[in-house]
C-alpha cells in the first residue's frame, strides 16, 4: 500500500515537473528576446531603413510598416470573405452543403503555409509579373479565411436562439434578424478570434518569401514588393554580419510584442463577456 | 473615422519614386547593395530593390518577368537564353574571388590547398584535417586530426558554379562524378542559403570548410587559404591576382561578355576567379526604367569601380568596359 | 440596435416576398462566401497538380522512393526530404508527447481550475510565437548547445526535431487536457471507490477512456510539425541525403521548397518542388482528417452518460 501511494505521489510529481517545464520554455523564450532584442533596439532600428551589407547603423523602419501594410491588406480581403462565410454557415446553411465548406475550410486551414505561397506565387505573382505586397496579403488571406469563417460560425452559434426567435416574432425578416441581433450579440466572440486570426499569420515567413518578397526601401502603396518583418529575421539570422544578428533580435521581440499582446488582449477581453450570455 | 483614413493613406502609391526590382547572385551582394545605395543617394528618385536570392533565381525570376534585372555569376546557356521571351544581356560588374574559408582553431598560419585537395574533400574521400594531401601542401602546420565539415550552398548559386566549374576544369573525378553548375548533388557536407549563410555556419562550426566570395571572408575575420593554380603557384586570393586572371579574358572578350575565367593561366593568377553579370533585358518596355537602368549601368562603369577595391572586388579592365559602354548604347 | 417591424404582422411566404426581404439576397451573398472556400481549395489542389505533371509523368510513383535529388542531372527523388520530414517529426512527437501527456495529466487531474486554466492559456501563448522567432533562438540558442553537447555541425536532423517538439508541446497539452477533463465524473469516483490511489484512478481509467482525444492530439500535432518550414530549415542543415546518424544534417519537404523554389531553373526542378508540396499536403490533409475524427469522437463519448 505505502509503495503505491509513493509511486502515486511520484508520477504527480513528475507531471507536475512536465508542467513546469512546458511553462518555463515560454518564460525561457520571453526572457531571451527580451534580453537580446531590447538590448538592440534602438531608434534608428525603428526608424532607419537597411544599410548595405556589411555596414553598420541600418534599421527596420520599411519592415514595420511593410508588415502592418501587409496585415491591413489581410485584414481587408480574408477577414469579410471568412466572416460572411461563417455566417453563412451558422445562420443560413441547410443540408450538407455547410458540411462540405467546414471540412474544406479545416483541410486549408492544414495545409502548410509553404504550398499556400507556392499557390500564392502561380495565381498573383506570375500573371502580375512581379512580387507585391498584394501578393503577400493574397496569401496571407488565404491563410485568415478558415481561421475567421470558424471563429465567426463559433461565437454566432452561441447567441441563444431566444434572441433570434424574438426578432422573428417581431416581423423581421431573417437577414434583418441576423444583421441586427444575432451579429451584435456575437460581435465581441467574433472580434476577439479574428484578431488571434490575424496575429497568428502575421508572423508567418514562407508564404511571404515569393510573394511580397523584399525592398531596400520603402515600398509604395500595395503594387510593390515589400519588407516584412519575419522575412528580414529569416535573412539577418542566417548572415555572417554581426550587427545583422543584432537587428534579427530587435525584430524578433517587436514581432513577439506583437503576437503576444494580441492573443493576450483578445483573450482577457474575451473571457469576462462570454459569461454575460445568459 | 480619421484612424480609416491614415490606414488607407498607407495603401495609396506615392508616384514619385520609381522602383526598379531586381534579384540575383549573392556574390556581389556587399558591391551592388553598396552601389544601389549611392546611386539613391545621387538620384533619389530612382530605387533600386535588389533581392540576393542566388544566381539561379535572379536567372529564373528574370525569365519569368518577375524582376526587372537579374544578376548571376555564372553566365546564361543557350537553354536558358532560349527559354526567355525578351533576350537578357550580359553586363560584366567586378570581379570577384571564390576563396576556401576555415575555422581551425589552434592554426595560425594561412593554408595552401591543391586542386586534388579541395575537390578530395568535397567529394567527400578526404575526411580528416590532417589527411596526407593536406599535410604536404602545408609543411610545418599542425593540422588536427579531426573531421572536416563540409558547408555548401543550399540554394542554386553562381558562386556554386564557379567554384564547381573550377573543380571540373581540375579534377576529372569531380567531372564525371558530379559536374558544375548552380545547384549540384553534393557527394557530402551540409547547405547554407546564399554566401552569407555559408559564411555563417563556417564562422560558428568549428574545422569547418566552406567556399564564399573574398569580401565576405574578409568582413567576418574568416581565415581563407592559397590555392595552387594552373601554373604550380600557391597563390593568395586578392585583387591582384583576380586582376592577373582576366588579362588573358579582357583581350579575347566575346561580344556578349560570357566567359569564364576559372583556371587562368598566367603565373600570379588566382585560379578560382570570375566575373560578375548583370542581367539586363535588350528591350526594355517602361522608359522611366530604361533610363534608371542605363544611366546606372554608365555610372557603374564610371564612377562605381571606384567603390569596387575597397569592398576587395576586382575592377574591370578597361577594355572591357569600353566594349560595355558601347553595349548599354544597344540597350532598346 | 432597434428591430423595424415590417410592414404587415406576417412574414412574407412568397419567393417574391422573401426576395424583397432581402433574406435570399443576404443568403446568396453569403453562400457565395461559403462556397469560394470549395473553390479556393479546388484551385489550389488543381494548381498543384497543373504544376507538378512533368515530373509525376517522367517518375510516376518512383518519385517518392527515390533517393537522387540532382538539378543538374535532372533526376528527383522524394525520398531524402520524406526521410527528413518524418524522422523531424517522430523524434519531436517522441520528445513532446511524454512531456506534454504528464503536463495536461498534471493540469486535468491535480492542479485546481484556476491554476490550471491560467497555465494552459500560458502553455497555448506558446503556439503563438512565430515560427521564424523559434528559428532564431534555434540557430543562436540551440545550436551552440548541441555543438557543445558533441553534435559536430550543432545544425542536424535531432536539432530540428528538439525545435518542433517544442513548437507542437502547446497543442498536445491543449488538446489532451480538454479530452481528460471531458473524461465523466463518474469513472473516476469509481475508481477511487473500489480503492485506486488518484494516480492509479487516472492512468488506469482516465486516461484510457480519454485516448482517443490524446491521440488526436498527436496527430494534429504531426500535421503541424511536417508543415513547419522557417525554424526547420534554419536548423536542419538543409542536405538532400539520408544518414544513419540522427546528429547528421538532413532536409524536409518544406525546406527545400522555401530554398530552391525561387531559383529552380529547369521547369523540370520546378515540377519537381511542387511535387513535393503535393505529397505534403496529401499527408498533412489525412494526418488533420484523422486527428479530427478522433478528437470528436472522444469529446462525443464524454458527454455522454451511461
Amino acid at each position: 500500500m505505502i509503495w503505491r501511494k509513493l509511486v502515486n505521489w511520484i508520477m504527480f510529481a513528475l507531471t507536475g515537473l512536465c508542467a513546469l517545464a512546458t511553462v518555463s520554455v515560454l518564460f525561457f523564450i520571453l526572457g531571451y528576446l527580451l534580453w537580446y532584442g531590447s538590448r538592440s533596439l534602438s531608434w534608428s532600428f525603428l526608424t532607419h531603413l537597411p544599410t548595405p551589407a556589411g555596414e553598420a547603423g541600418g534599421g527596420m523602419a520599411n519592415a514595420i510598416l511593410g508588415t502592418g501594410k501587409l496585415l491591413l491588406l489581410t485584414t481587408l480581403m480574408g477577414v469579410p470573405a471568412g466572416f460572411l462565410a461563417g455566417v453563412y454557415l451558422s445562420e443560413f446553411g441547410r443540408g450538407s452543403f455547410p458540411a462540405v465548406v467546414r471540412y474544406t475550410a479545416d483541410l486549408l486551414n492544414g495545409v502548410p503555409s509553404i504550398v499556400i505561397g507556392i499557390f500564392a506565387y502561380a495565381i498573383v505573382v506570375k500573371p502580375m509579373r512581379h512580387f507585391s505586397a498584394l501578393a503577400g496579403a493574397v496569401a496571407l488571406s488565404i491563410m485568415v479565411i478558415p481561421i475567421t469563417m470558424r471563429t465567426t460560425e463559433q461565437f454566432l452559434r452561441a447567441v441563444p436562439q431566444t434572441l433570434r426567435e424574438g426578432a422573428l416574432a417581431l416581423g423581421a425578416s431573417q437577414w434583418k434578424t441576423v444583421a441586427s441581433v444575432v451579429i451584435p450579440a456575437g460581435f465581441r466572440g467574433v472580434l476577439t478570434g479574428t484578431i488571434l486570426g490575424v496575429a497568428r499569420v502575421a508572423g508567418e515567413t514562407a508564404p511571404l518569401l515569393f510573394t511580397s518578397f523584399s525592398n531596400q526601401y520603402w515600398s509604395s502603396g500595395w503594387n510593390q514588393p515589400t519588407a516584412s518583418l519575419p522575412v528580414m529575421i529569416f535573412n539577418y539570422a542566417i548572415s555572417p554580419y554581426d550587427d545583422w544578428h543584432r537587428q534579427a533580435w530587435a525584430a524578433g521581440l517587436v514581432l513577439l510584442a506583437l503576437m503576444l499582446t494580441a492573443n493576450v488582449a483578445a483573450r482577457l477581453v474575451l473571457s469576462p463577456k462570454v459569461n454575460q450570455n445568459a | 473615422m480619421r484612424l480609416a483614413l491614415c490606414l488607407f493613406a498607407l495603401l495609396v502609391p506615392l508616384s514619385a519614386q520609381t522602383l526598379v526590382n531586381g534579384a540575383g547572385a549573392t556574390f556581389p551582394y556587399p558591391i551592388y547593395s553598396k552601389w544601389f545605395d549611392e546611386y539613391h543617394k545621387l538620384h533619389p528618385d530612382a530605387q533600386i530593390n535588389y533581392q540576393s536570392i542566388g544566381s539561379g533565381g535572379g536567372i529564373r525570376q528574370l525569365q519569368a518577368g518577375t524582376v526587372d534585372f537579374g544578376a548571376t555569376d555564372q553566365p546564361m546557356n543557350e537553354e536558358q537564353l532560349g527559354k526567355s521571351s525578351i533576350k537578357p544581356l550580359h553586363f560584366p560588374t567586378v570581379m570577384g574571388a571564390v576563396v576556401a574559408t576555415y575555422n581551425l582553431p589552434g592554426v595560425e598560419a594561412e593554408l595552401n590547398f591543391t586542386p586534388e585537395a579541395l575537390a578530395g574533400i568535397f567529394l567527400g574521400k578526404i575526411k580528416k584535417w590532417n589527411d596526407p594531401l593536406l599535410v604536404k601542401a602545408n609543411p610545418g602546420v599542425p593540422l588536427p586530426a579531426n573531421d572536416i565539415l563540409v558547408v555548401h550552398r543550399s540554394d542554386g548559386s553562381g558562386t556554386t558554379y564557379i567554384w564547381t566549374d573550377y573543380l571540373s576544369k581540375t579534377s576529372p573525378e569531380w567531372k564525371t562524378q558530379v559536374g558544375s553548375g548552380t545547384s549540384v548533388n553534393w557527394p557530402t557536407g551540409l547547405g547554407a542559403k546564399g554566401n552569407e549563410g555559408v559564411a555563417g555556419m563556417v564562422k560558428q562550426s568549428q574545422y569547418s570548410l566552406g567556399y564564399v566570395e573574398l569580401i565576405y571572408a574578409i568582413q567576418n575575420k574568416m581565415a581563407y587559404g592559397r590555392v595552387r593554380n594552373a601554373a604550380g603557384q600557391f597563390i593568395q586570393p586578392d585583387l591582384a591576382s583576380v586582376t592577373a586572371a582576366a588579362a588573358g579574358a579582357a583581350a579575347d572578350m566575346p561580344a556578349d561578355f560570357r566567359v569564364s575565367i576559372t583556371n587562368a593561366p598566367g603565373k600570379g593568377a588566382y585560379p578560382i576567379s570570375s566575373f560578375t553579370w548583370l542581367l539586363i533585358p535588350s528591350q526594355i518596355m517602361d522608359a522611366t526604367k530604361k533610363l534608371i537602368l542605363t544611366d546606372f549601368l554608365r555610372w557603374m562603369l564610371g564612377p562605381g569601380q571606384k567603390m569596387a577595391e575597397p569592398l576587395s572586388y576586382a575592377p574591370l579592365p578597361k577594355s572591357v568596359v569600353a566594349a560595355e559602354l558601347k553595349a548599354v548604347a544597344a540597350i532598346q | 440596435m432597434t428591430i423595424d417591424p415590417v410592414r404587415g404582422a406576417s412574414r412574407p411566404r412568397s419567393f417574391l416576398g422573401r426576395l424583397l426581404a432581402g433574406d435570399q439576397v443576404a443568403r446568396a451573398i453569403t453562400a457565395t462566401f461559403a462556397g469560394g472556400i470549395l473553390l479556393l481549395t479546388g484551385l489550389l489542389v488543381f494548381e498543384l497538380f497543373q504544376s507538378s505533371a512533368l515530373t509525376r509523368d517522367k517518375f510516376g510513383w518512383a518519385f517518392l522512393f527515390t533517393r537522387i535529388w540532382d538539378p543538374v542531372a535532372g533526376q528527383f527523388g522524394a525520398l531524402p526530404f520524406l526521410y527528413g520530414t518524418l524522422a523531424t517529426s517522430a523524434l519531436a512527437l517522441a520528445m513532446a508527447v511524454p512531456l506534454g501527456l504528464g503536463a495536461a495529466i498534471f493540469l486535468a487531474e491535480l492542479a485546481p481550475p484556476r491554476i490550471s486554466d491560467a497555465l494552459t492559456f500560458v502553455i497555448e501563448l506558446l503556439a503563438a510565437v512565430p515560427s521564424v522567432i523559434y528559428g532564431l533562438l534555434g540557430v543562436f540558442v540551440l545550436v551552440p548547445i548541441m555543438r557543445a553537447l558533441g553534435a559536430p555541425y550543432g545544425v542536424g536532423v535531432l536539432t530540428a526535431a528538439v525545435v518542433l517538439a517544442v513548437m507542437i508541446l502547446p497543442f498536445i497539452v491543449s488538446i489532451s487536457r480538454e479530452a481528460l477533463l471531458s473524461v465523466p465524473r463518474e469513472q473516476r469516483e469509481a475508481a477511487l471507490a473500489l480503492g485506486a490511489t488518484r494516480w492509479e484512478s487516472t492512468w488506469q481509467v482516465v486516461v484510457p477512456f480519454a485516448r482517443l482525444g490524446i491521440v488526436g492530439s498527436v496527430f494534429l500535432a504531426l500535421a503541424r510539425a511536417l508543415g513547419e518550414t522557417m525554424a526547420v530549415t534554419m536548423v536542419i542543415g538543409n542536405d538532400p541525403r539520408i544518414h544513419a546518424s540522427i546528429l547528421a544534417p538532413g532536409y524536409s519537404i518544406a525546406a527545400v521548397i522555401a530554398n530552391e523554389f525561387t531559383e529552380a531553373t529547369s521547369d523540370l526542378h520546378l515540377s519537381g518542388l511542387i511535387e513535393l508540396g503535393l505529397v505534403l499536403f496529401f499527408l498533412t490533409v489525412l494526418l488533420n482528417g484523422v486527428a479530427r475524427l478522433l478528437i470528436l469522437s472522444t469529446t462525443r463519448r464524454g458527454t455522454q452518460h451511461p
